[in-house]
């Protein structure tokens, strides 16, 4: 293999993020404390230039890297923009909560990138091996960024817990991957899938190697049975983290359903499609479910995304280019959901006072209307009411669930997500026709509130012209996996 | 004769035993993370086995790689652990249960 063959030029974003990484975590040791907006400064000019970097990047075709273990493609392009875009808005919002907590601190910058990476490489895998080096990045950045509030006794266990089960998810994606090896002769995500749909008769080994792939990403997405983890660390975390946890590092789940389900297991459709409607059904009924019992709102908006990943699996096991577009379409719009509804208690918390009860959005019309009117346009979004724009996601996962025949599950799903629509609608009824019992004036930055604004009118303007995104994912899907 | 799936079976025994030892135990959370590390060595275990008896070179690479993520993640690990003990002055698993899941 000669230098030429390496064509690097294909992972430059990433390598550009590493470099700026390093110099971030560098540079941070030589600003003094009151000027971290340097870091701050340094870190979203990064971020942008990344941006521009994977927006311009040639992606017509399918282009390979470092002998056929990195892969761009346009549906990596996709994914990559919509996680830089989920880091920066994370920044953006947590910048006031992070400073009066003492996180204000360079290492938060340098896992955010870290992590960003991890996702990068996870997007980009055509292997194994870079595969797996990325989900370790991802979660080896998100465990240090849970337990970053150091002298918080609910953050340093919610990061034990993530740990511990993290570690669990990672060990059994493992054991299933080696299954997968020992079935197939290599490592290569294309090879495993040319492999598979060669052999006429199904061995053992391999379903076992699927069954343990499917709990691996089970665990990494949250959905029951193996969401015990979700809970406990998005209301232990401190609230900047948990955002990350919801928003950007679903774009890293998602890349592990197109690269190893999709692309290395397409041949096994049947075989993986009957686990995921279990997962799918559980999580809906468990998410939705559980989540009208709760009173911290950050524990609410847990059961939330795990009811959310529930309909995510229903366009994924649909198995069909128009399932994969549509689920790609939903975890986009999800992660700006999340975005936004955890940028509004960002905003409400202040030094000394946390607000992740739903008591602490009593009110909130009359203390700060635009911000209430925004948190309706989001939960009108969670609950899958029109004209917001979680109602067209909802609708073209559940089309394409109802394509190949799954009636009853669609059934199954808008009645589950009527019961949802109970607990978000709780939220705007306390918004608006309770009287406030925390009085205290909502201070934000200028660039906090129009990125906010922007956020929550995405709800509106997606849900009435979703063509150009839904386009973007289609196109995306057909030319990577079709 | 030691063939493919005596090694298999070793892989899958150790898998066990790392899985029960991280829902069973009720103790330390030290003895967590040895569950950890074994489950990664079983898989080793599989990748090697694999790799020998198909003559396929993969396999051994992707367990210098998982050797090296393994090291990184007990660092990780133990540096939450050196923190929760900071904090709650207990690493019995029992008492570690402020947050109801």
């Amino acid at each position: 293999m000669n230098v030429n063959s390496l064509n690097w030029f294909v992972a430059a974003p990433e390598i550009f993020l590493l470099v700026m990484a390093c110099v971030v975590l560098l540079g941070d040791l030589y600003v003094r404390e009151g000027e971290r907006r340097l870091t701050y400064a340094l870190t979203q000019i990064s971020l942008l230039c990344c941006a521009v970097m994977v927006l311009w990047s040639e992606s017509g075709t399918r282009q390979l890297a470092f002998g056929g273990l990195y892969v761009h493609d346009a549906l990596a392009r996709l994914l990559k923009i919509g996680a830089i875009v989920a880091v920066v808005l994370v920044l953006a919002y947590s910048r006031d909560y992070l400073r009066a907590r003492g996180l204000w601190r360079g290492e938060f910058f340098v896992l955010a990138m870290l992590a960003l990476l991890g996702m990068f490489v996870m997007i980009s895998a055509a292997n194994f091996i870079p595969f797996y080096l990325g989900l370790e990045l991802l979660a080896l950045s998100q465990y240090a960024m849970v337990a970053l509030q150091r002298e918080s006794k609910a953050a340093t266990e919610a990061a034990m817990k993530y740990f511990v089960l993290g570690a669990l998810a990672s060990g059994l994606l493992l054991y299933g991957l080696s299954m997968l090896y020992g079935a197939t002769g290599s490592l290569d995500i294309k090879e495993v899938a040319a492999a598979i749909s060669q052999q006429h008769t199904r061995q053992p080994i391999l379903v076992f190697g699927v069954v343990f792939v499917v709990a691996g990403l089970a665990f990494k997405l949250g959905a029951v049975p193996f969401h015990m983890w979700v809970p406990d660390v998005y209301e232990g975390a401190p609230t900047a983290m948990t955002m990350f946890l919801a928003s950007a590092s679903k774009f890293g789940a998602l890349a592990f359903v197109y690269r190893l389900l999709v692309s290395g297991l397409q041949p096994l459709v049947p075989d993986w499609q009957d686990m995921l409607v279990l997962l799918a059904v559980l999580s809906m009924v468990l998410g939705n479910v559980a989540a009208i019992a709760q009173t911290n709102i950050k524990r609410m908006l847990a059961y939330s995304t795990i009811a959310h990943m529930g309909f995510l699996l229903t366009g994924v096991l649909a198995g069909t280019s128009n399932g994969y577009s549509s689920s790609a379409f939903y975890i986009i719009v999800y992660a700006l959901m999340a975005l936004g509804g955890f940028g509004i208690i960002l905003l409400l918390s202040r030094a000394g006072f946390e607000a992740d009860n739903l008591d602490d959005l009593r009110g909130l019309n009359q203390r700060a209307p635009w911000y209430a009117f925004l948190m309706l346009l989001i939960m009108f979004s969670l609950a899958g009411i029109p004209p917001t724009v979680g109602f067209y996601a909802k609708l073209s996962v559940l089309q394409a669930a109802l394509e190949v025949g799954y009636l009853w599950l669609v059934v199954f799903a808008v009645l589950m997500s009527l019961i949802g629509a109970f607990y978000y609608l709780r939220i705007v009824r306390l918004m608006y026709f309770e009287e406030p019992r925390d009085t205290a004036p909502i201070v934000a930055a200028g660039d906090t509130r129009v990125l906010l604004s922007v956020n929550g009118l995405a709800m509106l303007v997606l849900g009435i012209l979703p063509g150009p995104l839904m386009a973007w994912c289609v196109q995306a899907v057909r030319q990577s996996l079709g | 004769m030691i063939t493919l799936s005596h090694y298999l079976i070793l892989g899958a025994i150790l898998f066990a035993i790392a899985i029960v030892g991280i829902f069973l135990n009720r103790k330390n959370v030290i003895i967590l993370l040895m569950s950890i590390e074994l489950m990664l060595l079983a898989v080793n275990t599989n990748f090697v086995a694999f790799s020998n008896f198909m003559g396929n070179l993969d396999g051994q690479v992707f367990v210098f790689f998982i050797l090296t993520v393994a090291a990184a993640e007990s660092a990780i690990g133990l540096a939450i652990l050196v923190v929760l003990f900071r904090n709650m002055r207990t690493i019995n698993v029992d008492d570690i249960n402020a947050l109801k899941g």
